[in-house]
């Protein structure tokens, strides 16, 4: 099947933006599943509650919350703008930050379980080896918490290239700039004889996601070898 | 030299002990399950805070509540090994064991070699291979050459051989007699086995519901009235410390033990070794003439400390056999009435030589 600029485009476009979500969800994620598996401090159970919000949320929601703060005029946006000349609405930086905000629970809840399954006493063999806090963390829980983190990306990249109400909402429907697949689809629905675009697009998406789940369970496989879960657990 | 002063509550339990353990030699640390050892070690190591008290090896303060002084963990530079062996299982064998000797500080002196501490351990086909590859009794191996690397002052070990079947403790036990008998550090063995006290340590730290309720040499230790309360009436019996003699054409190993000398089975034993023998109180025959035609190998002339009561309608006999060397007997209360039993008679000790049971010690034993 060869694919018209315009489909590229919403394919390379989704995968983009997909992929940046990624990026820009994981430091914060493995942060933030950190503190809610190894930190016990006051409003800890608001603070998991508002993690979770964007599972909760109709995506129009937190696309326009995004859009109060991340707006042009918004407090955030504003001062991003002027001091450094970044603009996050109507682009596709800001597509994906409105994507990793939508997946950023799934990420969290994935690393969460893993961490929750790290053996403590791991980390104290290592500590009376000599390692520090980072050291530990970075020599002993980082690696055997990757098949979360792992999981956790693939599912949000996944997620990704399909969000709609937010990408829509935040940084709106620019052809080669947000435009990306699920977009792109629902604008061939709003045209006349957008059937046929809409049918390629669908099957776009339809591979796409499947080709990601076969990566997903190849990486995780191995992961699993690495670390002998065959045996070990 | 450990020393340690501590105090900690947990819930309604409180631990409360003071107690050291000398520069070389093996300190265990006895005690039935829930006494308190593993709390202990996790304390001395500092992955759990005391209340209050002191904890020093040396002249390095690790721990001091009146100086407000707790060193870090992982600047203690001492050597801990769990039950559970805590292999890293995303790093393979070799990695295992350069973990803490990469850790260390620029300037540490490193006198336990990469390569010594392999050969010693018998490490050398595991180094290449991944941790779940390895039996369990390996994988302690493994994580007590990965604790000697990182150069420790103090080893704690943390009942290391409870997770290992009867069979695999063999793989073991020999390589942790070798490590005492090789290295000049105080090592602290927390135990709940008595049989594997015997083979390892040289004084006992006896726990009971977070106290130390008695502390000394084992030989000492060996005929404590608490120490019998725990290890039951079955494990009850003198340990002593003697000399191989020679060996015997026929193999067999003869000891002097105290003004006494021992007839055992020894496999290995050589001229001039110390053990130690346990000799168990159920196997000694106490007769006020010496007896001829028996089978049994030791006739020993011994002299009544006490006679006290010991479990049902059985008494227990202390017997000096010189220089402090004393076994105990446990008879009926009938026996010892018929034989008139009193301190300071003259009697013999008749000890089955495939009763006795020794555990070589290379190093100069305390």
């Amino acid at each position: 099947m060869m694919l018209s600029p315009a489909e590229s485009d919403a394919l390379w476009l989704s995968l983009s933006v997909a992929a940046r979500s990624v990026l820009f969800n994981l430091p914060f994620a493995i942060l933030v599943a950190w503190l809610l598996t190894r930190t016990r401090f006051a409003g800890r159970t608001l603070f998991d509650a508002f993690v979770h919000l964007p599972l909760v949320l109709p995506p129009v929601v937190v696309g326009y919350l995004l859009l109060v703060l991340f707006g042009v005029r918004g407090p955030v946006g504003s001062w991003l703008y002027q001091n450094f000349g970044i603009q996050l609405a109507f682009t596709s930086t800001g597509a994906a930050l409105a994507t990793a905000v939508m997946s950023f629970p799934l990420v969290v809840r994935a690393i969460r379980l893993s961490l929750e399954n790290v053996d403590h006493g791991l980390e104290d063999a290592a500590r009376t080896l000599g390692a520090g806090p980072f050291d530990r963390f970075a020599s002993i829980t980082l690696p055997l918490i990757a098949p979360g983190i792992l999981a956790g990306a693939v599912t949000a990249f996944a997620a990704g290239l399909g969000e709609f109400g937010a990408v829509i909402t935040f940084a709106s429907n620019i052809p080669g700039e947000t435009r990306t697949l699920p977009l792109a689809l629902y604008t061939a629905l709003q045209t006349p004889d957008g059937d046929m675009l809409a049918a390629r697009l669908a099957i776009i998406s339809l591979s796409l996601g499947l080709a990601g789940l076969l990566v997903s369970e190849v990486l995780s496989r191995a992961i699993g070898r690495r670390l002998g879960r065959d045996r070990v657990r | 030299m450990l020393r340690v002063e501590l105090r900690k509550r947990r819930g309604d339990f409180t631990l409360e002990t003071a107690f050291s353990a000398p520069t070389p030699g093996v300190t265990a640390i006895f005690g039935r399950s829930g006494c308190g050892k593993s709390t202990l070690i996790s304390l001395i190591a500092g992955l759990l805070t005391p209340d209050s008290g002191r904890v020093a090896v040396g002249d390095d303060v690790w721990y001091d509540s009146e100086r407000h002084l707790s060193v870090d963990t992982r600047h203690r530079r001492m050597g801990v090994v769990f039950q559970d062996a805590r292999l890293f299982p995303h790093l393979s064998v070799r990695a295992n064991l350069e973990y803490g000797l990469r850790r260390l500080p620029i300037t540490a002196e490193r006198p336990m070699k990469f390569d010594d501490v392999v050969s010693l351990l018998g490490l050398a086909t595991l180094i290449a291979r991944r941790t779940h590859e390895l039996s369990g009794g390996e994988r302690q191996r493994v994580a007590l050459g990965r604790a000697l690397l990182a150069q420790p002052r103090l080893l704690l070990l943390d009942e290391p051989l409870a997770s290992l079947d009867l069979a695999r403790r063999e793989d073991v036990l020999p390589y942790l007699e070798k490590l005492r008998d090789h290295f000049t550090l105080p090592i602290v063995y927390v135990s709940h086995q008595f049989d594997e006290v015997l083979r390892l340590a040289t004084r006992v730290v006896l726990l009971d519901a977070g106290r130390v309720v008695a502390e000394g040499d084992i030989a000492t230790m060996s005929r404590d009235s608490h120490l019998r309360t725990i290890v039951g009436p079955d494990s009850v019996g003198a340990v002593v410390a003697g000399v191989v003699e020679h060996v015997d054409m026929a193999g067999l190993a003869i000891v002097r033990v105290g003004d006494a000398t021992l007839i055992l089975e020894l496999d290995g034993a050589t001229a001039g070794q110390r053990i130690q023998i346990q000799v168990l109180a159920r196997d000694v025959i106490v007769a006020t003439e010496a007896p001829r035609w028996l089978s049994v190998r030791n006739v020993v002339p011994a002299r009544v400390v006490s006679v006290r009561p010991d479990v049902g309608r059985s008494v227990l006999v202390e017997l000096d056999i010189g220089r402090t060397a004393t076994l105990l007997a446990r008879i009926t209360q009938r026996a010892s009435a018929e034989l008139a039993l009193t301190s300071d008679k003259p009697v013999w000790a008749l000890i089955k030589a495939v009763s006795l049971r020794g555990h070589v010690f290379n190093a100069p034993a305390r």
